[in-house]
């Protein structure tokens, strides 16, 4: 086990994590004008002994490679820079807006697991009747339709019809937990959409595959209960390649945030990122892509682990 | 599910394919017409539309489908309808060029470094892996804050974020294809290696590289819409499905249909692109066909 982690970490999670940092570093060199001018940003008037001093305390004299070196040595020191706009460090900046991205994430998967593991299986058993159907076509709209659509959607129809849930802003969890949770229902409901989708349909597939396996025919003629049988080994074995999906999905819903937090005026990490680009904030655009992008692979490598926890058979082949 | 036969995949010379996938697909067939109807009404729009997406008429803003004929009108006096069709246009032409880019230049690289192997395909594979590994919205904010709003910075982002879906499906392919027999004996008589990937590897890896193009293309439109949505992509006045569900989200509530209409034009035509791409996959993989299909 610690040896196929080990190889993980090694071949594919620090090689994907440099390439990122180099692509990161790399665009940030390519922004038009000065980076001088970039880092400053706009309005000071500053002399020109002074923009050789900020060049050189940033390591601009010196050679690109080794440029990057020293700025990968900050970052993984923790120093990513100081915002421009706020002249805090970004560093603490993502820390600040953390908490609200991963309880909306935390959230929309938990409520997606919840709702589409049953729906699944039950879509699976009940195949080809009527409910298999519309459990199907449901999945088919969630996966098509885009989630700031259905934000918009729910907004729409919360708004005009059923004005229970705030359609905007975000109360912070210190301001009581039951309207915490209120403002996020609707995010919830609209980031969690697509991993929803995904996990049905990959349930139903994966679920109808095991039930045609011979190791059931002999679990029947041993005069098992079809609901042991079903519950026990063809679901058991069924939601392991799920594990998957859900930390591929899980991944991307991280990108799902920037816009559902757009959406719903919630300062959460995405939000920041958004914020950044429209400001031309490029420290703070540096740090969170380069955040949330190692947040991304991280969560592949936790899926991987798992499943390889789940099905011993991945670690031999490595 | 043991018992269940797979319908062999026959095609046979005189029915083609064309005729074989609509007589096995119904309800994708329906898909692909209405696509195939969205794509006519998007290449004539200027024959179509009611009136110009563009030009404001401030006495006709915010008025009902039922006052002002057609789809209604926007916050600035804009035909609904025509904004969608022009829309539309952009959000399949964003579509099509950024996917026919990501499927050449990914294909080459899949066929490339799945025959040579080496180094080179480690690098280029990791490469790839680190463009995978970016959320697609993510990246396209970093090509954004570098090269600004516009069409071509999204092309670009769309572009990089489906380029290694390519390159894996056809390297995948590839590494199992370069082990047959008529691939060795195309080597032995002496074909050049682009001669063996281009007659003897690519038409076998076409299947799949077809069937992500449908999927890749269902990608593409949501991507251009949520960044148009954003702020990032379509640059105003200029009509997208996604800016106009988010220039219009003020004036929702008392005019609905301002963003009602443009979201079911979006919704409608991702739903068929998925349909007609799922068919596809089902019709072109015998494997798939027990598990996914009913």
């Amino acid at each position: 086990m610690l040896s196929f982690l080990a190889r993980r970490i090694i071949t594919v999670f620090i090689p994907t994590l440099l390439g990122i940092s180099i692509l990161v570093f790399g665009a940030m060199r390519q922004i038009p004008g000065d980076f001088v001018d970039v880092l400053i940003g706009v309005g000071p008037d500053v002399s020109e002994q002074q923009r050789e001093d900020i060049a050189r305390s940033y390591g601009l004299d010196k050679p690109l490679p080794v440029q990057y070196v020293l700025w990968l040595g900050n970052v993984l020191q923790g120093d990513m820079g100081t915002s421009l706009r706020s002249g805090k460090p970004v560093a603490s900046e993502i820390i600040g807006r953390l908490p609200v991205t991963l309880e909306l994430a935390g959230l929309a998967t938990i409520a997606s697991l919840v709702l589409a593991i049953p729906a699944g299986i039950v879509s699976a058993l009940r195949r080809g009747r009527m409910s298999d159907s519309v459990l199907r076509l449901v999945a088919l709209v969630g996966l098509s339709v885009p989630n700031f659509l259905i934000a918009t959607m729910l907004v729409l129809f919360v708004s005009t019809k059923w004005s229970f849930f705030p359609t905007t802003g975000f109360v912070p969890i210190t301001e009581g937990i039951g309207a915490n949770l209120k403002s996020l229902v609707l995010p919830t409901l609209a980031l969690g959409a697509l991993l929803a989708a995904s996990v049905m349909r990959m349930t139903r597939s994966s679920v109808l595959e095991e039930l045609g396996k011979e190791y059931l025919t002999v679990a029947r003629a041993k005069g098992l209960a079809e609901r042991a049988i079903v519950l026990r080994h063809a679901v058991r074995n069924a939601l392991v390649p799920v594990i998957t999906v859900v930390g591929i999905q899980t991944g991307y819903m991280l990108g799902g945030t920037v816009i559902i937090e757009q959406i719903f005026a919630i300062p959460g990490i995405g939000r920041l990122a958004l914020d950044a680009v429209n400001q031309r904030d490029y420290p703070l655009v540096q740090g969170t892509t380069l955040f949330i992008a190692a947040a991304f692979v991280l969560m592949n490598l936790v899926t991987d682990v798992i499943y390889s926890v789940v099905d011993p058979r991945i670690r031999v082949k490595g | 599910m043991a018992e269940e036969r797979v319908a062999p995949l026959v095609i046979s010379r005189r029915q083609g394919f064309l005729i074989t996938f609509v007589q096995r697909n119904h309800i994708a067939s329906v898909a692909a017409s209405i696509l195939v109807l969205i794509v006519v009404s998007a290449i004539i729009a200027p024959v179509l539309a009611p009136g110009d997406p563009v030009d404001m008429s401030p006495i006709d803003r915010l008025k009902s489908p039922a006052d002002a004929g057609y789809l209604g009108t926007d916050a600035f006096g804009r035909d609904i309808l025509s904004r969608i069709l022009y829309g539309a246009r952009i959000s399949l032409g964003v579509g099509v060029v950024s996917v026919l880019a990501a499927a050449a230049v990914g294909t080459l690289i899949g066929l490339v470094s799945g025959y040579l192997g080496g180094w080179q395909e480690y690098l280029t594979m990791r490469l790839m892996d680190v463009l995978f590994s970016f959320p697609s919205i993510l990246l396209a904010i970093l090509i954004v804050s570098i090269w600004g709003a516009g069409f071509s910075s999204i092309v670009l982002a769309i572009a990089l974020v489906q380029t290694p879906i390519f390159a894996r499906i056809v390297r995948a392919s590839t590494l199992s294809l370069k082990e047959m027999e008529y691939v060795h004996a195309a080597k032995t008589a002496g074909a050049s290696t682009w001669r063996i990937l281009s007659r003897h590897v690519l038409p076998n890896v076409a299947a799949p590289i077809l069937v992500q193009l449908a999927l890749s293309m269902s990608g593409a439109v949501v991507l251009e819409a949520a960044l148009s949505y954003l702020g990032l992509g379509a640059v105003p006045p200029t009509p997208s499905l996604g800016s106009m569900l988010s220039e219009n989200r003020s004036a929702m509530e008392i005019a609905p249909w301002t963003v009602l209409y443009p979201g079911i034009a979006l919704a409608i035509l991702v739903l068929c692109i998925n349909m007609l791409g799922d068919a596809l996959r089902d019709f072109l993989d015998p494997r798939l066909r027990t598990a996914m299909s009913p």
